[in-house]
């Protein structure tokens, strides 16, 4: 896996879609490439957040912790992002991510991320983007199960 | 101590002085005749008239054979040359008894001054710093040992001098010799009216210097604290002031100094002007002859030398004087432990039998009672909690009852006896006490153990091999002259059995008990594992560990965590190691093979060469530089990149930019040197599995492969020794444990694969029982100066287990694990109560709520006792255990 290939994969990615090659391959050199086993947790629930991961190939579950074991509440794929929250909010992960087939991952570190966030304001438009529809796909599954929950009642 | 120098020099070196004494008044009589021989010349040879030859050949007045006037010259100047020799034979003498004699005092001093020392009631190392005390020890009495050499023989042998001069001169002529003296009584009474002054300075030189060094000491401890607050300034004016008062005060005494000797210079040149003036006109007269004026004025000449070194003696002898007495002052505090109570040869006494009775003990400092009227009794085999605030007394408690500090009332009695009056064989060795602050010995973790078995020289060492034994006596003997300690250090001191070791192999086991009890067996794992063994004195050891890479590769190779571990092959280039790792494929023991600067190497140059790698390297070298310039030219030079990910600095960046734009790859071959080293010493860094530049293909790593060969069969006899190469089958010495056992890289891009491989190393490690031998590497560990290179809480670690070494019959404990986290703490305080269970265990506590686990509980309140019993009868009432307990 060379160099210039994971600038490619890089560049795929929505996230990055306005960065200038050279700072992608920065990205890549100074980020560690990570494969995970299908099965293997890449972080749990309540661990110290201090990174970023971007697929670069495969999937992963993310999943709550709950009294009757965990809950899926969502699948990340390919050029998908996760673990922003914990670095951006420097609160402990807030959910448990685990690789549902053989994982390839770009880690970026905490103050890597930063220094992008400041040099790029693309990539904090576009995480804005991201979390914004996370925002709104939880507000409709909030909906759901109230609506649910008043039905029962 | 005597109490002034001059007993001290009687008492200790009175025979010496006499034999030096002898020996001067034996050269008296050659030198009074190397003063009379010129006359002699220029009387008898040189100003006779040749009809009275045969003349008398003469020493000191005694006549022998007659000789005619050539002859007789010759035969005085051949005695004139007799008597030199003689005169300065006596004086190397006299000067070699001397600097032995007042060696081996200061010696003598020292030693006695550090024995004072080591018995100060401990209190009194509250008020006097190291930083007085060793300006004492060392530089203040330095100059005695070269006054007691001269005390006695100095006055007698300058003054024999001085007398024989002049009553040479008064042979001559009285008039003569009375003005010769006729300033001395001037002199005499100036003179020391002048060094009086001078000493009353000298005193308070001293003072301010002792203050001054205190304050050193005290500034460099507290570093930390004059940067956190930003206080530079104010040291340094303190410090300003301080020199300016030792300036004014050597001032002082300098003018003073050079005022008398002025005057005594000005009074020793008046009296030629004597000798001149009567003298000329005698000679004139005819009353005295030319030869006896000349030979007077010769004896003069040397009448100001033992004049002035009578004068500084005088000096020197009131400076030490008053040194001694500010020296001897200092070592004489009050409550100094009795002589016959400390160290010694004692045996180890039998346990301690009967209950620990504390009778109206009281302890005060400064008039502060701090233990008021206690009175208490601890049954032998009990485990008992002292609880209380800071202010109770519960940490005097402790110190009182391990005799660290004398009570001012009262007494504390083990099995009917005083603890006072018995030798600290008795309290050192039964009694174990552990502080909340322990400092360490700056040596290793194991000599730090072992330290509370060292009592006394148990078997002698064997100095056959080393040193021969005569030199070993000479020692002793020496030791015996200066009343010094005649122990060696290098015997065996360790009270093995005192640690329940039959034999001294059996140490380690006792050891690796005491540190898991005192939860320090982690710790001591991991230095062990991160240090090594020789494999030439540690065969058995190493062997083992082989077993272990074997089994760790088996594992690895069973379960699916092969890929976590690249192991070194020397038939396959290793993709998680750098260029320079795979080249080397060993470990350098110094700086000649250095992975960053390896093309600076001559030999590996050679190789290179001859296996056709340079121009490769060279372009790669290119390719190399021209990404890291792509990546990191836009960076600020300050940014942290450049130390984690660049392989050039970012103040090397320009150079390297320049650099390229010079060259293209093709024309490489024709850089200078410098800029070759600089392209070469790329490449090597690079990793594949890291870096994933794709700069070593399959091609290119299967010559990398025939440059290791190369490297190591043609490697030149000189660097043998400095590498050590990665071989499966053997022992690497200049490697880790943890690097040997793994023998390999930990692949990149495996989430937690350091961990995950450390912890199976750890499995590995306990199941193949090898713990015992990393262990034993790791109490190696230096400690560093004051144990520092530990943590604060490894300290205390260590202080525990030392004290389990020595199986004491009774463990004091004072707040000793209150910097402990709550698992450590909880670990040590189980393990603890477990192994006292059934001897005695006397714990001053800093949470009052973990006195629940104790026998018995004491509550002390303003240095008494308030409450005791069990903890769950105190804490059923109301009263001072269930406040404190409430209040934590």
């Amino acid at each position: 896996m060379s160099l210039n290939q994971d600038v490619e994969a890089l560049r795929a990615i929505s996230l990055f879609a306005k960065v200038e090659p050279s700072k992608l391959k920065l990205l890549a050199f100074t980020s560690e490439r990570l494969t995970f086993k299908a099965d293997e947790e890449l972080f749990h629930q309540g661990d110290p957040g201090d990174a970023l991961y971007i697929i670069l190939d495969g999937e992963a579950d993310v999943l709550l912790d709950a009294p009757n074991g965990p809950i899926k509440v969502a699948t990340v794929g390919k050029h998908g992002f996760f673990g922003d929250i914990a670095i951006l909010c420097n609160v402990p992960r807030t959910a448990t991510v685990k690789a549902t087939k053989p994982l390839e991952t770009l880690r970026i570190s905490k103050d890597l991320f930063y220094q992008l966030v400041t040099q790029f304001p693309q990539i904090s438009i576009e995480i804005m983007r991201e979390l914004a529809m996370r925002l709104d796909k939880t507000t409709r599954d909030y909906r759901e199960a109230a609506a649910k929950l008043k039905q029962g009642a | 101590m005597e109490p002034s120098i001059f007993r001290y020099i009687l008492k200790y070196s009175k025979r010496q002085q006499v034999m030096i004494v002898l020996v001067t008044l034996a050269s008296l009589p050659f030198y009074y005749a190397s003063l009379d021989v010129p006359k002699l010349i220029v009387n008898d040879a040189l100003d006779s008239a040749s009809s009275e030859f045969p003349l008398p050949f003469q020493i000191l007045g005694f006549e022998f054979f007659g000789l005619d006037q050539k002859p007789l010259l010759y035969a005085y100047c051949a005695l004139f040359l007799a008597l030199v020799l003689i005169n300065g034979g006596f004086k190397y003498l006299l000067n070699v008894m001397k600097g032995v004699m007042g060696e081996r005092m200061l010696r003598r001093l020292r030693y006695q001054l550090l024995a004072r020392a080591l018995r100060f009631p401990l209190p009194h190392f509250r008020r006097v710093s190291s930083g007085e005390i060793i300006p004492m020890v060392t530089s203040e009495v330095e100059p005695l040992g070269g006054y007691i050499g001269d005390a006695v023989v100095l006055p007698l042998y300058q003054g024999g001098l001085l007398l024989t001069a002049i009553f040479f001169i008064f042979a001559q002529d009285f008039y003569m010799g009375a003005a010769a003296i006729a300033l001395y009584p001037i002199q005499g009474w100036l003179i020391p009216k002048l060094q009086r002054k001078v000493n009353l300075l000298g005193k308070d030189r001293v003072k301010e210097v002792r203050k001054l060094s205190e304050r050193i000491a005290e500034a460099t401890q507290s570093s930390q604290e004059i940067h956190a607050h930003d206080t530079v300034r104010w040291e340094l004016a303190d410090f300003s002031a301080r020199f300016g008062r030792i300036y004014d005060i050597r001032y002082r005494i300098y003018t003073l100094k050079f005022l008398a000797k002025f005057l005594n210079n000005f009074m020793s040149q008046l009296t030629p002007f004597f000798f001149f003036s009567i003298g000329g006109y005698y000679v004139i007269e005819g009353q005295l002859s030319l030869g006896a004026l000349v030979a007077v004025l010769a004896a003069y000449k040397d009448l100001p030398g033992p004049w002035n070194e009578l004068l500084t003696y005088y000096q020197t002898k009131e400076d030490s004087r008053i040194k001694y007495q500010q020296v001897i002052d200092q070592f004489d505090p009050p409550g100094l432990r009795d002589e016959a109570l400390v160290g010694g040869d004692h045996e180890t006494p039998p346990p301690l039998a009967g209950a620990i009775e504390v009778s109206n003990l009281g302890y005060s400092e400064d008039g502060d009672p701090l233990v008021d009227a206690l009175s208490m009794t601890i049954p032998i085999g009990r485990r008992v909690a002292l609880a209380g605030d800071a202010a109770s007394g519960k940490g005097e408690l402790t110190m009182l009852l391990a005799r660290l500090i004398d009570p001012t009332a009262g007494r504390v009695t083990a099995g009917g006896v005083d603890l006072k009056s018995v030798p600290e064989a008795l309290t050192g060795r039964r009694i174990a006490y552990v502080g909340p602050n322990t400092p360490l010995l700056s040596a290793s973790l194991v000599d730090n153990l072992t330290y509370g078995l060292k009592h006394r020289p148990l078997r002698p060492f064997d100095y056959a091999a080393e040193v021969p034994a005569a030199r070993r006596r000479r020692a002793m003997m020496e030791a015996r002259l200066s009343g010094n300690a005649e122990d060696d250090c290098n015997d065996d001191w360790i009270d093995y059995g005192a640690a329940g070791a039959a034999a001294p192999e059996a140490l380690i086991h006792a050891i690796t008990r005491v540190l898991d009890l005192a939860d320090m067996s982690p710790d001591v794992y991991q230095f062990g594992l991160r240090g090594t063994i020789d494999p030439l004195l540690k065969p058995d050891a190493a062997w083992r560990v082989l077993e272990a890479r074997a089994a760790l590769r088996e594992q690895l190779a069973e379960t699916d965590l092969a890929d976590l571990v690249e192991p070194f092959d020397p038939t396959r280039y290793n993709l998680n190691a750098t260029v320079a790792e795979n080249l080397l494929f060993g470990t350098s023991r110094d700086d000649t093979f250095v992975g960053t600067r390896l093309a600076e190497n001559a030999y590996v140059r050679k190789v290179l060469d001859d296996t056709g790698l340079t121009d490769d390297l060279l372009t790669m070298g290119y390719e190399v530089a021209q990404t890291m310039i792509e990546l990191f030219a836009d960076l600020p030079p300050e940014h942290e990149f450049f130390a984690q990910f660049s392989f050039i600095g970012s103040e090397d960046l320009p150079e390297y930019q320049a650099l390229l734009r010079r060259t293209e790859p093709g024309k490489l071959e024709a850089l200078a040197e410098p800029d070759r080293l600089r392209l070469l010493n790329l490449p090597f860094q690079l990793i594949p599995a890291r870096h994933r530049l794709g700069k070593i293909d399959e091609a290119m790593r299967e010559r990398l492969l025939v440059a290791r060969r190369a490297f190591a069969e043609g490697l030149p006899a000189r660097y043998r020794d400095t590498i050590a190469f990665f071989d499966p089958a053997t022992y690497n010495g200049l490697t880790s444990l943890q690097d040997n056992i793994l023998f390999g890289k930990v692949a990149y891009g495996k989430a937690q694969a350091a961990q995950r491989i450390g912890d199976l190393i750890s499995q590995l490690v306990e199941a193949l029982g090898l713990r015992e031998i990393v262990i034993e590497v790791g109490l190696d560990f230096p400690a560093g100066i004051g144990g520092t290179r530990l943590t604060p809480v490894q300290r205390q670690k260590l202080a525990l287990a030392r004290a389990l070494l020595k199986r004491p019959d009774v463990l004091i404990l004072n707040e000793a694990t209150a910097s402990f986290d709550g698992p450590s703490q909880a670990h040590v305080l189980t393990s603890l109560l477990g192994e006292f269970e059934g001897r005695t265990l006397i714990w001053a506590l800093h949470r009052a709520s973990l006195a629940k686990y104790f026998d018995q509980v004491v509550v002390l309140k303003g240095g008494r006792v308030a409450q005791t019993g069990t903890f769950t009868e105190l804490l059923g009432k109301d009263g001072p255990l269930s406040q404190l307990v409430s209040a934590e």
